[in-house]
């Protein structure tokens, strides 16, 4: 494909160039590839966040140009959506389910517990400076209830009843046991 | 098929979660050679019940076998037993009686290729039917013909509100001329949902039959597919899907050798509920903030790029092959009067089986709950049914034995929703599970209409002080009469029915909160808490 050519092409100097401006041409790259279409937008969004791991002011404004689109109407829609993210996030994420069959099964306990072992509170984005705990408000994991992501990692039936179980399910999804400030 | 050997592993989310991938690497191991003449290891969709994954399913001249938990170890006993030896002692532990309830009093309709085919491969599908039903629509009946037939089959909208499908696909067909598009709402938000998912993990070209089906029947050449980004198992298999279905020529230009061309695009969510509303999932798909619109005019009649767009669910698409190939009378005569055919349960919460369950419209909740569930685990009782998520209702124990269908459940106060049924059992509080769901609608409102976007959060805190036993009996009042603000006066039907928690709640566990309000010492103290008396507080 033609577009493969280019991109090894434009991947040739990049050795000499900042970190800023090949995430730039990498925007460039996904504005392109999605023909400048502004229906687009949306798909555009989740590949930016790809690259940065959020949507930077200087992305959307770069994102805004390329489609000929509003920083309003940019802005607008990746604060709509709560999968964008706006601030950078931690290095490490967890998202605890809350859904319905969750609930049942304890979920809110389970949120409780991650809160005491990593020493952050649910849904702040900050968390403890290197993990951070969200709510979701179902994953559709529910026949094993419940469950939760770490890290792009689903771990389901979390044995709520039993503390010393639930933290050995823990330490093997890598969340350390206590709070780790930086 | 009788001297077919074959296992069949499930790779759908669920068991993949429960570690059906090292499963098969293990069973393709202990395969080896074998596999290549008498007997075949496959990766299939969704087996039903995913509470006891990762399943696998055996299939023999002595009929089919189900295997329930079975952890990668045992994957040499399972092939070596596949192969015709006898099964170990510890691998019989694992089996699953397919006589069981939960099995046998399943309709495959919609799920008629889940667990049977390879979500991954367009032949395997293909060899099983795939497309056979969108080839002889194009070849043989016309579009008219086409919407007669779902028409008579009684199929109604999939997603919740039930809208008869005939009707709309006859309204986008009859616009006047001009482009038209068609849309699959695959943004299953309702917690406790995931039918849809399993769908489009497990049988994604049916879907896409279904939807070409619908494309010709209502004279669409462009399609979308918007699928919430929280499914990604779910969107990597639908990708793959329109590839191949591009490449074997079953979508895109001269269709069949006629000239009926279609092309399908998957759109991808971003995590708003709101965008399972119709015209804000059409909004979303523009690229803008998923907000809905005042209807009239339908999307219908406007959709996309203000063009005639019908948009149905996943489920809905699904079942049409199947009418086609059988007949609109043939699914009309299962379900009850106004409900025809199927219905595809997300079972889950406090019941021992959880998972899929496709049932005959008209089937009651004790069957589904009680019978094929197998009840709460340890015994306990049924508090409740929980169905069509936050828009829904909790139905009480003693009116399990109403039949499922649109009106049944709309006349206790709930929905049938997409399909989602939490079981609650004794524990859990009501007023917990109503400020759940309420806590959900504040998190989902879109904020456009001020009834919902203040309400909920009114309601929440309301929800609050009864949760926490703060309230006075006051707030009942305060309570019941702001939730008919918000049905009343919301825009959507989200925000309409964000209420529908609270108000049934309330009408099956009034007691509950009333309870909430009896521990004067902590009540407000701006508010004079009067304690009534037992009788003296019903109006």
């Amino acid at each position: 494909m033609p577009t493969g050519t280019r991109e090894r092409g434009a991947k040739a100097p990049a050795a000499s160039l900042s970190a800023a401006e090949i995430a730039r041409r990498r925007i460039d790259q996904v504005v392109r590839r999605n023909g400048g279409r502004a229906d687009a937008l949306i798909e555009v969004l989740h590949q930016v966040q790809e690259i940065h791991g959020y949507l930077p002011l200087e992305a959307l404004e770069q994102v805004a140009r390329g489609l000929q689109l509003p920083l309003s109407r940019v802005h607008g829609v990746a604060s709509f959506y709560h999968l964008f993210r706006l601030e950078a996030p931690t290095a490490h994420r967890c998202a605890v389910c809350l859904g319905t069959a969750c609930f049942v099964k304890g979920g809110a306990e389970l949120a409780a517990h991650l809160e005491e072992r990593l020493g952050v509170r649910l849904d702040d984005p900050a968390g403890n400076g290197e993990w951070a705990v969200q709510h979701v408000s179902c994953l559709g994991a529910c026949g094993q209830a419940p469950v939760l992501v770490v890290d792009g990692e689903l771990a389901t039936k979390l044995p709520i009843d039993d503390p010393e179980e639930l933290d050995r399910r823990l330490d093997a999804t890598g969340m350390p046991t206590a709070a780790a400030p930086r | 098929m009788t001297d077919t050997r074959l296992l069949r592993c499930c790779s759908a989310s669920g068991c993949r979660s429960a570690g059906s991938e090292a499963l098969l690497h293990a069973l393709r191991d202990a395969c080896g050679d074998a596999c290549a003449e008498n007997l075949a290891i496959k990766p299939v969709g969704c087996l039903r019940l995913c509470g006891r994954g990762p399943l696998v399913a055996r299939d023999g001249p002595d009929g089919t076998v189900l295997y329930g938990g079975v952890p990668p170890e045992h994957a040499g006993e399972l092939v070596a037993a596949a192969a015709g030896a006898d099964e170990t002692a510890s691998l019989a532990g694992h089996r699953l009686d397919p006589g069981d309830p939960f099995f046998a009093l399943q309709k495959a309709v919609v799920l008629e290729g889940c667990g049977r085919v390879d979500p991954e491969s367009i032949d395997d599908a293909m060899a099983q039917g795939a497309y056979g039903q969108l080839r002889r629509c194009l070849l043989e009946l016309s579009p008219e013909q086409v919407r007669e037939e779902v028409r008579r089959s009684g199929l109604r909208g999939r997603g919740g509100a039930g809208y008869p499908t005939g009707l709309k696909w006859d309204t986008v067909a009859l616009q006047p001329p001009g482009p038209r598009y068609l849309v699959c709402n695959a943004d299953e938000g309702d917690p406790g949902a995931f039918m849809d998912r399993s769908v489009l993990e497990s049988d994604p070209h049916r879907l896409l039959e279904g939807m070409a089906i619908a494309a010709y029947a209502v004279g669409a050449e462009r399609g979308y597919v918007y699928v919430r980004a929280e499914y990604p198992l779910a969107i990597e298999r639908m990708r793959l899907a329109l590839k191949q279905a591009r490449g074997k020529g079953v979508l895109g230009r001269g269709i069949f050798g006629t000239g009926f061309e279609l092309s399908i695009e998957v759109r991808v969510g971003a995590g708003a509920y709101v965008c399972g509303e119709e015209t804000a999932l059409l909004l979303s798909i523009q690229g803008q903030r998923g907000m809905p619109r005042v209807r009239p005019p339908y999307p219908a009649q406007k959709g996309l790029w203000d063009a005639p767009t019908l948009i149905n669910n996943v489920e809905t698409y699904t079942a049409v092959p199947a009418i086609l190939r059988e007949g609109g009378d043939w699914f009309a005569s299962m379900g009850t009067e106004g409900s025809k055919g199927t219905k595809v349960f997300a079972l889950s919460g406090a019941v021992r089986n959880t998972g899929l369950v496709e049932v005959p419209m008209g089937t009651s909740l004790r069957t589904v709950v009680e019978e094929m569930g197998g009840g709460v685990p340890d015994g306990g009782a049924v508090k409740a049914v929980q169905t069509g998520g936050p828009s829904g209702g909790c139905i009480p124990a003693h009116l399990l034995d109403t039949p499922v269908d649109y009106e049944s459940l709309r006349e206790l106060g709930s929905m049938m929703g997409s399909g989602g049924m939490v079981v609650m059992g004794e524990t859990t509080s009501m007023p917990e599970v109503a400020r759940h769901f309420m806590r959900f609608s504040v998190n989902e409102s879109c904020g456009k209409c001020l009834p919902c976007r203040a309400g909920t959060v009114q309601l929440a805190s309301l929800l609050d002080r009864f949760v926490e036993r703060r309230a006075v009996p006051d707030d009942l009042e305060r309570l019941a009469s702001l939730c008919g603000m918000v049905q009343a006066t919301s825009l959507c039907g989200l925000g309409q029915a964000a209420p529908n928690p609270v108000l049934s709640t309330l009408r099956y566990f009034r007691g509950e909160y009333e309870a909430a309000c009896r521990a004067p010492d902590r009540c407000e103290p701006r508010t004079v808490c009067v304690l009534p008396e037992e009788e003296e507080s019903r109006p």
